[in-house]
Parts: structure tokens; C-alpha cells; sequence
């Protein structure tokens, strides 16, 4: 009879034997494990070195956390001081939202194309769908800010030239999904399409597109979240909305009222996150 | 002598055709709605956000102009005609922009340790007390929601000028979107390996460590190198609010119409993102690869 003290006893009576007779279970070697030891020292050293060169230090952290708390105390309770201020900020508010929605709406309408035209089962002419995609990573690669002070050169500054970088840099990153999206998409519906007669055109539009649209109005609205949160900071360079105010306050530390700023934010995203989930789960419900 | 009979007849035809042009017509009102409301939104937005057609009709001409001006030298020649000229500073760039690389890699790093140790306490399957769950998901919450530049500037107060005011906005920033990231990863594993080892005597840190790691490890890097890529993005505007990186010197260069110093660190961050993002991708469609693999 081979009970549970049987095992036990079998195992301890092997002894050495054991992990000898299961070795390249037990232990894997430093030879399997060398190259991801070593990537992780490489990292470690690129780690240390950034902690050198960036200047940070233990003890400027220390200083700075001091001050940091400081601030935190300054910050409490939040208050905007004056009913006249509350209601400017108010406005502002409003402002980076019409910025947002006007942002995204606009990368949309641009991107929808843009997406097609980089998509690889769309457009079979390797050279045009190369430059699309190249043109859309340029694009891209350039922060909403960066846009935001070029665009200010060309309307001057005002929400108007902020509603124009988020188009700009979004209408990039939403054309690349989107072309992702038409790229992933079954072609079997446009086989069928073109099997009983269609034109490319058609292919597309009743093979492609009723595949792509859940997908794309789910990742607008994706957009339309994190627009509201970028438009919040497009103000810091001149392109309106709350960010103007928010940066004024804390240049002349007025830390009750930076504080008060960030916590509208803070509601703003909230509120407008759980609407758009779910518009989200009201659209992508209603196809699936 | 035949006779044509239509199946199914006019009559049992009638009641189908009227339920589809119904549905027709719903789905048409619907749709009615849908671009009525956004039509009302655009409409609130455009007088909101001061929208001027008109000046941007008119000074389109100044949005290529300036291109066109961002690739002349100060001499009025091309700006390829002479490249030692138009990328002048080009040692002082590129340091700035490793800079810019090494703060978004020190932040990135530093945000995804935070995000792991948090991870754990947030989701649902391996915390029990509610109430730690909700203290570090709204905290993860509150650094995800405020955007990092507005950490900066008010870590700029505290810190000082500098790139550590930068790394630690950004890292604040990373830990709030990757912990919430890790959260949802964390909650989808297989929870039978995890039981496992708490039925052999393992303690948390040991169900977490051999139970859930070793399923999310290639999830986990990809994630981060994604959120490397971002940062990377972000850490060129960081500078913009004087933390570190080529956004000081490029927002100077935009200020004081430097035109063709302007096109040649715009130049030197595309292709640096460029190229992060190129090998970020290769790194995470290998580890794709080697996910589906086991």
C-alpha cells in the first residue's frame, strides 16, 4: 500500500538523486538564462545612468517633496474665491470642450479617407499606400502641443488654433487605426461583393465599410475622451480653454484656485468618460 | 397552358414589406436624431471655441507659407542646399534629445514598477478588502486623469527647473494609465495556478509572484513598451513648461522665429520617435510571437 507517508518516505530516501535525475526542469542554467540577465543589466546600467545625467538625486527629491507638501496644503480646500471667477473658469470649461468635440469631429471627417487610402487591401498601388502611411507616422509623431504653437502662428492665438492641432495630430493617429481596422476586416463580404457584379467602389462600401463603422465610432469616441484631456492643456501655450487659466494660477501661485481647476477637470473627464462608455456599449451592442 | 403564381402571394407579402419599411423608417429617424444632436453640438462648439472659417480661408496661405519659410535660411537659401548651416547645433539637439529619450525611459521604468506593486491591491481576484481596492484604484484614477504637463508645472514649483520635475510628472502619469492597464490584465489570468499555490501554503507574495506573474510577464513588457512609445512623444513637449528635454529649446525657437532651427529639431524628433517606435514594434511583435508559441 502506497499511501501518502509512502510518497514521502520514496522522495526523501532519493534524496540527491532527485533534482539530479530532473535537472533541466529544476534548475535551467546560467547558460538559458545569460541573455536575459544581461538585457536586464542593461537596463538597469541605462537606468542609472539616466539617474546621472538627468541630475535626481535623493536629496533633491527629499528637498523638493518637502516643498511638494507644502503645496498640498496650500491647495486645501479648493476655492475659486469669487462667484465672477468661478463662472470664468466655467467658461473656459465650456471652451475646452467645444475644442475637444470640434477636434475630434474634425480628425474624424479627415481620417475616415485617410484611413482607406493607407489601408493595404484598399488601395493596391504599393507606392501611394506607402506614402500614405509614411505621411500619417509624420504627422503623428508630432505632439498636439507642437501643432497647437505651429497653428497659432497661422490664426493667432484662441481655442481656434487648439481645436485645429487636436485635428491635426488626431486625424493621424485615427487614420492609422482606421486603417488597421479595414486591414484586420473578413474579405469574404467583399468577395461576395464583387462576385455578383459589384465595382470596387461597392466592394468597399457594403464589404468593408459596415465591417469597420462599430470599430471606428468606438475608437472616436476613445478620442473624444482623451481629446478632452489634451485640450486641457492646450491652453498652456496660448491655444484657450482651461489650460490658459491653469497655468496662469500656478505661475502666480494661487494654489486654492489651481486646485479647484483640477478638480473640475477631474469631474469634466469623469462625467464625460462614463457617457461615452456608454454610448459606446449602446453602439457596438446594437451591431453585435 | 401555365400560368404564373407568385410565392409567397401579394397578400402574405403585405404585412413583411410593411414591417421592413418600418424598420426602414426607424432606423432612418434614428439616424436623423443622431446627426441632428451632433449638428447642435457642432453648432454650441463652433461659436464656443471662436471657430473663424473665414480667417482660416484667409490665412491658409500663412499655414504653407510657414513651411515654406520653415526650410529657408536666414541667407534666403533652401535649406537642403546647405545642411552644415541649417543643422548647426546639431551635438547640443542630439544631446537634448537623448535627454529627452533617457527621461521618458527613467520615467517609463519607474511608472511600470509603481503600476506592478499597484496592480495587485487593485484587482478584484487577488485583494479581498474592498476598501484597499478602492483607495488604489482612485489614486491610480486621479494620476491618470491629470495630464502630465500639468504635473510638471506644478512639480517645477516644488523641484525646480530641470528634467526632474519632468520624470517625475511623467512617471506619476505612466503608473496611473499602466496600473489601470495591469488592473484589467490582472483580473483576466487564470486564477487555477494562483489556487494552486495557495493550496500548497504559498503566501500572497508567492501566489503573485510564481501563480500570476509568469501569465502576464509578455503581456505586462508590451504594455510598457506602447507606453514608452507615448512617452517618448510626450517628453519632447515636456520641456515646453521648462522639465527637461528638446521642448525648451524648440518652444524658443517657435517664440523667436528661428525658422530653419525650428524644421531641424522637428526633423531630429520625427525620425527619433520614428525610430523608437520602429524597434518598440519589432520588440513587442516578438514577444506576440513568443506568446503564442506557448
Amino acid at each position: 500500500m502506497r499511501g501518502q507517508a509512502g510518497l514521502r518516505e520514496t522522495l526523501l530516501l532519493c534524496g540527491a538523486a532527485l533534482p539530479a535525475r530532473h535537472q533541466e526542469m529544476l534548475g535551467r542554467g546560467w547558460r538559458r538564462r545569460l541573455p536575459a540577465l544581461a538585457l536586464v543589466a542593461a537596463a538597469v546600467a541605462l537606468y542609472a545612468f539616466g539617474l546621472v545625467v538627468l541630475d535626481i538625486s535623493p536629496a533633491r527629491i527629499a528637498g523638493g517633496a518637502g516643498r511638494l507638501f507644502d503645496i498640498a496644503r496650500l491647495m486645501l480646500p479648493p476655492d475659486p474665491q469669487s462667484w465672477a471667477r468661478a463662472q470664468l473658469y466655467l467658461g473656459a470649461l465650456g471652451q475646452t470642450l467645444a475644442i475637444a468635440f470640434l477636434g475630434t469631429l474634425g480628425a474624424a471627417v479627415l481620417g475616415c479617407p485617410f484611413g482607406f487610402l493607407a489601408a493595404r487591401n484598399v488601395v493596391a498601388n504599393r507606392l501611394l499606400h506607402l506614402l500614405a502611411r509614411r505621411s500619417l507616422d509624420t504627422v503623428r509623431s508630432i505632439d498636439t502641443l507642437i501643432w497647437a504653437l505651429i497653428w497659432i502662428n497661422v490664426v493667432g492665438l484662441g481655442p481656434f488654433a487648439g481645436a485645429l492641432a487636436i485635428m491635426t495630430s488626431d486625424f493621424a493617429a485615427l487614420g492609422k487605426l482606421t486603417s488597421e481596422a479595414i486591414e484586420a476586416a473578413d474579405p469574404k463580404p467583399v468577395d461576395g461583393v464583387l462576385s455578383v457584379g459589384g465595382s470596387r467602389l461597392h466592394a468597399v462600401r457594403f464589404g468593408i465599410l459596415p465591417q469597420v463603422l462599430p470599430v471606428f465610432a468606438s475608437q472616436i469616441l476613445y478620442f473624444f475622451e482623451s481629446n478632452t484631456r489634451s485640450a486641457t492643456i492646450i491652453g498652456i501655450v496660448g491655444a484657450g480653454g482651461i489650460g490658459l487659466q491653469l497655468s496662469e494660477q500656478i505661475r502666480v501661485l494661487e494654489w486654492q484656485q489651481v486646485s479647484f481647476l483640477i478638480l473640475m477637470v477631474l469631474i469634466t473627464v469623469a462625467v464625460i468618460d462614463s457617457l461615452s462608455q456608454r454610448l459606446r456599449t449602446a453602439i457596438i451592442g446594437r451591431r453585435g | 397552358m401555365t400560368r404564373l403564381v407568385r410565392v409567397p402571394s401579394d397578400e402574405q407579402l403585405a404585412p413583411l414589406l410593411c414591417a421592413y419599411r418600418e424598420a426602414a423608417a426607424a432606423k432612418r429617424r434614428q439616424l436623423l436624431l443622431g446627426g441632428g444632436l451632433v449638428g447642435i453640438a457642432l453648432a454650441l462648439s463652433a461659436v464656443g471655441a471662436e471657430v473663424q472659417p473665414a480667417t482660416l480661408w484667409n490665412k491658409i496661405g500663412n499655414f504653407t507659407s510657414y513651411f515654406d519659410r520653415l526650410l529657408t535660411l536666414d541667407s534666403g537659401a533652401r535649406v537642403w542646399t546647405d545642411p552644415h548651416e541649417w543643422f548647426w547645433g546639431l551635438a547640443r539637439w542630439s544631446r537634448l534629445l537623448g535627454e529627452t529619450a533617457l527621461i521618458a525611459y527613467v520615467a517609463t521604468t519607474t511608472g511600470a514598477a509603481v503600476a506592478i506593486i499597484a496592480a495587485a491591491p487593485a484587482s478584484r481576484n487577488l485583494m479581498r478588502h474592498a476598501w484597499v481596492r478602492f483607495v488604489v484604484r482612485r489614486s491610480l484614477e486621479f494620476c491618470r486623469t491629470v495630464p502630465d504637463i500639468v504635473f510638471a508645472l506644478i512639480f517645477v514649483a516644488a523641484f525646480g527647473l530641470g528634467a526632474l520635475a519632468g520624470v517625475l510628472a511623467m512617471t506619476l502619469h505612466t503608473a496611473g494609465t499602466l496600473g489601470k492597464l495591469f488592473t484589467e490584465v490582472a483580473e483576466n489570468i487564470d486564477m487555477r495556478p494562483v489556487e494552486g499555490i495557495a493550496s500548497t501554503g504559498g503566501s500572497w507574495l508567492a501566489q503573485v509572484r510564481f501563480g500570476a506573474m509568469p501569465q502576464v510577464l509578455s503581456n505586462l513588457a508590451s504594455y510598457i513598451l506602447l507606453r514608452f512609445e507615448i512617452n517618448v512623444r510626450g517628453a519632447t513637449v515636456i520641456g515646453i513648461v521648462g522639465a527637461g528635454g528638446i521642448g525648451e529649446d524648440l518652444i524658443v525657437a517657435i517664440r523667436k522665429f528661428f525658422y530653419s532651427d525650428v524644421s531641424a529639431i522637428l526633423l531630429m524628433i520625427v525620425a527619433t520617435v520614428m525610430l523608437i517606435d520602429m524597434l518598440s514594434a519589432r520588440v513587442r511583435h516578438r514577444l506576440l510571437a513568443t506568446e503564442t508559441q506557448r
